[in-house]
């Protein structure tokens, strides 16, 4: 299996904290990796760290053939095979769902609009929100935002997703609508990587987990190593999150 | 103490109020459009340029917030003549008034640009928006419509002030009326219709900002919230 991603010794500091402490991981095509691990332990940083939005000291990332840590990377290529949804939905307020989704089809790839609108249905659909296209966020509940969220970097057609705590601000029944939209993404063979909280969630659908702890990847297996932790650490942070 | 009040005695003069009322107009609308593009561009410098590029917008906002506009509307008048380039009246006092709204314009737009979200501009990083794709649709679009009503007094205050243009002989409305009185000797009757006028042109603005910003910020015309 080929790596989509794969982070060799990646350290990053925010001013005196180290953030990472060395992390490595791959991810494969068509592999779904959750990231575990405590607040503060670096999962959330190592995201934008894959996606550019972090600059690392130290360490190598390659993603979708782009070097990441390269000071030379052209972003918007990096962008444009990348898709991230964060916890906030982040949806411009002022569009509607559908113009949300039609701004980086049409500005990034120069799609036309009458395109652009095709593809928005679709990919509304896609989330279960075909009748919010023309509904502006604030209409909207969280969990619709969150989909609409999915929906508008999946128009962007990326080779990775990449889902940063994409359901902690909503309630247990959004959460599942938000949840089986990822699942469905997952089995339409997307490779993902999700920083989250939902346990059962991951153990599920994931082909890895990515146990993160003082900012090094402490442990990694397939999605039974929740049941059967190796490191006294995972015991610990399962039992007490289950 | 008693005053006949004769307003029949300016009938004669509709005429001149009219056009001053017009070049008034005229004034604060092409003050109003460039003082906006300028003071736009200058809030995108002062948020996202160099720090040289900040610096100067800044000294340059500083100065014209703390000189009277009458002194800045002489220095672009009778400076620039000094320099040798002579500029029409009309001519000066649109150009001082935009170096002045500019200013105030820049501050305005500034803090709308500084209420945008800094999740939003990672999303549209994230999008693959460019920079100026970026200002364009994500970040100018909210922020100026979230100052709209600041804007929208700002520039109803520019109408009011292009009054002193007048002190470069302008033809805009006051001027007309200055005129008006020492031909007539009735400064009560025709300042009590000049005042009248004004009111009704601050209206016409306003109504005018209003229809256009229906216009612009549709979800603010279809839902009635703001941002």
């Amino acid at each position: 299996m080929s790596a989509v991603v794969r982070l060799s010794d990646v350290h990053k500091r925010f001013g005196a904290v180290t953030v990472l402490n060395g992390v490595s991981f791959e991810v494969g095509r068509g592999e779904v990796a959750a990231v575990i691990g405590q607040s503060g332990s670096g999962k959330s940083t190592a995201l934008r760290c894959i996606d550019a939005l972090e600059r690392i000291e130290q360490g190598t990332i390659e993603v979708c053939g782009h070097a990441v840590h390269d000071p030379k990377l052209d972003r918007r290529a990096l962008r444009c095979d990348v898709g991230i949804v964060f916890q906030s939905y982040n949806l411009f307020p002022h569009l509607t769902a559908e113009q949300n989704i039609m701004l980086a089809p049409t500005c990034v790839k120069s799609l036309s609009k009458a395109d652009a609108r095709t593809l928005a249905r679709d990919v509304l659909a896609r989330v279960g929100l075909a009748e919010k296209a023309d509904h502006y966020p604030e209409q909207l509940s969280g969990g619709q935002q969150q989909r609409v969220a999915i929906a508008r970097s999946l128009a962007m057609q990326p080779k990775l997703m990449l889902f940063d705590e994409v359901t902690s601000a909503l309630d247990p029944q959004l959460t599942g609508e938000v949840l089986k939209v990822m699942e469905d993404l997952a089995r339409g063979g997307m490779t993902m990587i999700l920083v989250t909280h939902e346990m059962s969630f991951a153990r599920k659908v994931a082909s890895k987990i990515i146990y993160m702890h003082k900012g090094t990847v402490w442990e990694t297996g397939p999605g039974a190593i929740i049941d059967a932790p190796q490191t006294l650490e995972l015991r610990k942070f399962v039992g007490g999150e289950m | 103490m008693s005053y006949q009040f004769d307003f029949l005695a300016l009938l004669p003069y509709w005429r001149e109020f009219a056009l001053g009322v017009w070049l008034t107009l005229e004034l604060s609308a092409i003050a109003t459009v460039l003082g906006f593009v300028f003071g736009t561009l200058c809030a995108i410098g002062r948020s996202g340029g160099s720090p040289a590029v900040k610096w100067a917008i800044a000294a340059y906002v500083e100065v014209i917030r703390n000189t009277p506009l009458l002194v800045q509307i002489f220095l672009v008048y009778f400076g620039i003549a000094t320099l040798g380039v002579h500029l029409s009246a009309n001519f000066a006092a649109v150009a001082a008034l935009v170096v002045n709204v500019t200013a105030y314009t820049c501050e305005i737009v500034r803090a709308g640009i500084e209420s945008i979200h800094k999740a939003q501009l990672e999303a549209a990083e994230c999008l693959g928006l460019s920079r100026a794709q970026t200002y364009w649709h994500v970040i100018l679009r909210p922020a100026v419509e979230r100052v709209y009503p600041a804007l929208t007094s700002q520039y109803v205050l520019l109408m009011l002030a292009s009054s002193i243009t007048s002190q470069i002989s302008a033809e805009e409305l006051t001027a007309v009326a200055n005129r008006i009185q020492s031909d007539t000797f009735r400064s009560f009757e025709t300042y009590i219709v000049v005042g009248v006028l004004y009111i009704l042109l601050s209206m016409v603005v306003r109504i005018g900002f209003g229809l256009f910003g229906l216009l612009v910020f549709v979800r603010r015309r279809k839902l009635g919230t703001s941002l």
